[in-house]
């Protein structure tokens, strides 16, 4: 291929020249340049291609999720969508946007407000073997089906002694949007890490949403994709080929030295953000985006503590019980040796979200903060 | 078709004890034949919204035999678990299904292993009815291997997916969106089987059981919910818990749901009185619901038997549905559009009695009497109403039921001796 050659230096420490598997990272050579409500473009999260616009196209991440659950309604006739609206509507923030028109109205199924049962019934169906997308209009009513999703979806497997699989996706967008108020801004994947048997994933740029879409459909564990209001507008190019990203797979974001940044879903933009003012000061943080939320990517997170001896958790749940609590236990216990400082963790406060903006500014974590933690952590 | 149960019938004079047949005057052996039988249900049923199934039940002597014999089996194994739990073989919840036997027997008799049933935590017996061997009961209730679940799951999480059992649920009123699920599965396969969701007068009380009902009415799911009434929500009795203990009333709709009969239609529901054809502007819903005297097998397996074959039917209809161009097309898009599908659900409620408590910790005398456990006992017990019929009808004498009886208790002891001796799963780290 013509072009400048590539170099990939994997967090591993090796250094791949030439890459041409999907699998390549492109180093990013500069932050992107977002404001702090993140709608312009994302930093690029897909594999190192140069721009050959032909075997690439550009979308939003909303219909990058669409083409996802598409191809793989396309693929596998079992897979069928149910929630809220996602029929005739077209999905309240587009993702099964003409869906319901090419598959009709038995594959994407326009539910009454109902989450407990028809959490339910997708976990029924998929006993059977069909493979339900089950959407939660906002994470937050997807509370009202906390049993089905703790009790049935997670343990049937267990319980029926293997007899049963669930292979079940819930799906929604859940987190701090912009002035929704304090119940419609929940973040779930607290409660939810508990739950023995499921699986959970968090996207943040339309090529790991496609990805990970493809890839919670096709697994067969119940798997809880986590999306964010604020996210779908997201531009990014992403190859025209099939592809599926690794459910249990960290992203390496922006490789460095000094510090390890862990975050994931919508503070991505906000730690990378971060990282211009940080690069411009001299430091070279590694911003690594844990996707996995249950299980942690160990391997990726521990080979990047051992180079770097620092650790900065940024995430948008809050400080108690949250994904950033349970990532310091994990890291302390494995990874406690290669520590040269304590863990910090940056997370949003333990309040609900206020509606008026310059309070629910404050709540979640900012640029600044971040690049304060870090100086902090690395004097 | 399937209108053939509701064909009047020729009246049958003859009550529970008369023999019918006078070519029943040679008593046939035990093993019975198949030879029709035709018994009359204790107790008529009682609809709601269309005319109840006939009380005539065609049987066999070899189907009642099999009854006798199950429902032998299954109420020595809920005794046998009884001892068990107090020997402390058994720990955790057990929840024994004795008294409520014909509920499980007189299903299975009219569904067939490709229908799926799942159930809440007294889900011991219908496990059994669904093909579980004794072992796999015995060894997992004690928690070995063995066991259905591997010793995983306990007494509530009994599963047998070869046979379309699911469970086995330890929440109240949960299983029941799982059932119709299922159904909904079953009609995107398009398996022409049904589900049979079964709760309890507790559960009833449920949110999620209504917002199931809802869902599974308006996709027209083939899933039939089965309330098996057994008048006491742990400790708390219906009328204490449930201000209309009518559940077979609870599908119910509300008022202000448009009705409107479209006149091609009218002579089918006029005859049937129980199609539902979804049509996008014009719908004709009528639901059927009944109740079942649950402690007679026979009137269990004839109102499953009316529930599924109504649950599945053609209609040989309808052109001009076929051509409107509506969600209608649409939604039927992966059924055969020449035949349009004609579903109905149900609810069916089972009038029933536990004779245990609610659970082993529950001795079941702190609200209710011993008298009342005791009457019905003696009045209402299925297996000594099968009983009974047999013996009036010549079919086997009393020492061969009794042989039969012994027989059951010896391969219950017999299982439970082999699942004392397996082993727990292996931990391996």
């Amino acid at each position: 291929r013509k072009g400048a050659s590539v170099a990939v230096v994997r967090s591993d420490g090796r250094v791949n020249l030439n890459p041409k598997g999907r699998r390549a990272q492109q180093l990013i050579s500069n932050a992107v340049a977002t404001k702090s409500d993140s709608a312009a473009a994302s930093s690029s999260s897909k594999p190192g291609y140069d721009s050959i616009s032909d075997l690439e196209h550009e979308l939003l991440l909303f219909e990058a999720l669409q083409e996802g659950l598409e191809e793989e309604m396309e693929r596998d006739l079992r897979v069928c969508v149910m929630g809220e609206d996602v029929g005739h509507y077209g999905g309240s923030y587009k993702v099964t946007k003409g869906l319901a028109k090419k598959f009709g109205d038995l594959r994407v199924l326009d539910t009454p407000i109902a989450e407990n049962s028809f959490t339910g019934m997708g976990i029924g169906a998929a006993m059977t073997g069909l493979r339900p997308v089950v959407e939660g209009m906002n994470m937050g009513f997807l509370l009202l089906a906390f049993n089905q999703i703790s009790n049935n979806c997670g343990m049937l497997h267990y319980t029926s002694g293997g007899q049963f699989t669930i292979p079940i996706v819930i799906r929604g967008p859940g987190g701090v949007g912009r002035q929704l108020g304090a119940e419609h801004s929940q973040r779930l994947e607290s409660y939810f890490q508990s739950i023995p048997g499921i699986q959970m994933v968090a996207c943040s740029t339309p090529y790991n949403a496609k990805g990970l879409m493809k890839a919670a459909i096709r697994s067969e564990n119940p798997v809880i994709l986590f999306e964010h209001v604020l996210l779908y507008n997201l531009k990014e190019r992403i190859p025209d080929e099939d592809y599926i990203c690794n459910l249990e797979q960290a992203e390496m974001v922006r490789p460095g030295e000094h510090v390890t940044i862990l975050t994931y879903s919508r503070m991505r933009y906000h730690v990378m953000q971060a990282a211009k003012t940080l690069v411009n000061k001299g430091y070279d943080p590694e911003v690594i985006d844990i996707r996995s939320l249950k299980p942690f990517d160990l391997y990726t997170i521990g080979n990047s503590v051992k180079k770097t001896h620092r650790v900065l958790i940024v995430e948008e749940c809050m400080r108690t019980g949250g994904i950033g609590a349970s990532l310091i236990a994990a890291i302390t216990e494995n990874f406690n040796d290669y520590l040269d400082a304590p863990i910090m963790c940056l997370s949003s406060q333990d309040v609900p979200t206020p509606y008026a903006g310059t309070l629910e500014e404050v709540t979640v974590v900012q640029p600044a903060q971040i690049v304060t933690a870090v100086e902090q952590l690395c004097q | 078709m399937a209108l053939s149960h509701l064909a009047a019938s020729a009246s049958r004079s003859s009550s529970l004890l008369k023999p019918l047949s006078s070519a029943l005057s040679l008593r046939r052996p035990i093993s019975g034949d198949n030879s029709p039988l035709t018994v009359e249900t204790s107790v008529p049923f009682t609809s709601h919204q269309c005319e109840a199934p006939s009380r005539s039940v065609e049987t066999n002597p070899k189907e009642l035999l099999t009854f006798f014999r199950d429902m032998a089996l299954m109420r020595r194994m809920e005794i046998a678990a009884d001892s068990l739990y107090k020997a402390k073989l058994i720990r955790g919840f057990c929840h024994l299904y004795d008294g409520q036997e014909a509920v499980a027997v007189g299903m299975e008799a009219a569904i067939t292993k490709k229908d799926c049933i799942i159930t809440a935590y007294r889900d011991h017996c219908t496990f059994v009815s669904r093909g579980g061997t004794l072992l796999e009961v015995f060894a997992e209730l004690m928690g070995r291997q063995a066991g259905c679940s591997k010793g995983k799951g306990g007494s509530m999480h009994f599963y047998k997916k070869d046979s379309n059992f699911y469970g086995g649920h330890g929440i109240v009123g949960a299983q029941v969106p799982l059932g119709c699920g299922l159904a909904f599965a079953q009609k995107y396969s398009k398996d022409e089987t049904v589900t049979f969701a079964l709760y309890g007068d507790g559960a009833a009380n449920q949110g999620q059981l209504f917002e199931a009902l809802n869902i599974s009415a308006l996709w027209d799911l083939p899933a039939i919910l089965v309330c098996e009434n057994n008048h006491y929500g742990m400790g708390t009795a219906e009328w204490r818990a449930a201000k209309s203990p009518a559940y077979y009333k609870r599908g119910d709709y509300v008022p202000g749901l448009k009705v409107r009969i479209s006149w091609f239609v009218e002579t089918m529901v006029l005859l049937s009185c129980n199609l539902l054809v979804l049509e996008l502007y014009e719908t004709v819903d009528v639901v059927v619901l009944y109740a079942v005297d649950g402690m007679d097998a026979l009137a269990v397996k004839q109102a499953c038997k009316f529930a599924k074959e109504h649950a599945l039917k053609n209609g040989p209809i309808i052109s001009s549905i076929k051509e409107e161009k509506s969600l209608f097309c649409s939604y039927w898009s992966f059924v055969d559009v020449h035949a349009v599908r004609v579903v109905t659900w149900k609810i069916l409620e089972m009038d029933t009695y536990r004779y245990h408590g609610h659970s082993m910790s529950d001795p079941g005398s702190t609200y209710r009497t011993r008298d009342e456990i005791s009457g019905v006992r003696q009045e209402r017990d299925p297996i000594e109403r099968i009983r009974k019929l047999i013996l009036s009808h010549d079919l086997a004498t009393e020492k061969e039921l009794k042989d039969v009886e012994k027989e059951v208790r010896k391969e219950v002891d017999d299982a439970i001796a082999q699942a004392k001796v397996r082993n727990f799963l292996l931990l391996s780290f």
